[in-house]
């Protein structure tokens, strides 16, 4: 299950700026190569897409497989030229959308 | 560490052998990270350089390995890194995660924390807008990893 998306994002920024952007997200990120006390092995249950968008518009995304660790973390770059709003999803593998958003307003 | 008592030696051994059953998986080797960049690149070559690659040299915990890459390449309208690719060619499957770039990224940079079975080449490839492919690599020890050692 994903819980609590942890997110660090600037409330301002100068237009044109390039703001640093950090997302948590808690989720156990199941890889399927474990195996329970019986020697069953546990299915594998990951986000498999994280995506970030701006005004409606891609900014950045990540197509994950098991190998990204739990609780996936993610530091990247976003170029903001105008106020607006930015929106977050990350997706199980069970189909379930997990969102979040942020605004920001952009001067100059 | 001095002598252990019975009872510290036996939860220690104990938490060893459960670390093991945790991450015990077979392992993917070169060919099927060949196969994966190959996937990527369209059989394309592709260049080495222009991708900086932060991984620790000696990773104590494979299940929590940081990573930061960063391409210096342009982020414009018409010529951009789009994808950034990370492989590791010792784990049980290839493919770590595909970053996905846009203009609106400004830079083509992002750090996460990935797991790594084993000691093993981790490599990064990066494509461009414009079909264009570059390619870093760098080796990472593994202490305690997936695969318990």
């Amino acid at each position: 299950m994903a819980e609590g998306p942890r997110l660090k994002v600037p409330t301002q920024a100068k237009k044109g700026e390039i703001v640093e952007i950090k997302t948590l997200i808690l989720h156990v990120m199941e890889s399927g190569q474990r195996k329970d006390e019986k020697g069953k092995p546990i299915p594998r249950k990951i986000i498999n897409k994280f995506t970030c968008t701006f005004n409606g518009k891609p900014v950045f995304s990540a197509d994950m497989e098991p190998a990204v660790a739990a609780n996936p973390y993610f530091q990247f770059f976003a170029k903001v030229e105008e106020s607006g709003t930015f929106k977050f999803s990350w997706t199980d593998d069970d189909g379930t959308v997990t969102t979040a958003e942020r605004k920001i307003a952009v001067s100059g | 560490m001095g002598n252990l008592s019975r009872r510290e030696t036996l939860v220690l051994g104990a938490s060893g052998a459960a670390l093991v059953v945790m991450w015990k998986p077979a392992h993917a080797g070169p060919p099927e990270a060949a196969a994966a960049i190959a996937k990527f690149t369209g059989g394309k070559t592709a260049q080495a350089g222009k991708i900086a690659i932060d991984l620790p040299e000696v990773a104590e915990n494979g299940s929590i390995v940081p990573l930061a890459v960063s391409v210096a390449a342009p982020m414009a309208a018409d010529d951009y890194v789009s994808e950034v690719l990370v492989i590791a060619e010792h784990n049980p499957f290839p493919e770590v995660v595909k970053f996905n770039f846009t203009p609106l990224s400004g830079k083509a940079e992002v750090a996460t924390r990935i797991r790594l079975a084993a000691t093993q080449n981790v490599t990064v490839l990066a494509k461009t807008s414009k079909g264009a492919f570059f390619t870093a690599q760098k080796m990472v020890k593994v202490t305690v990893g997936g695969c318990g050692g």
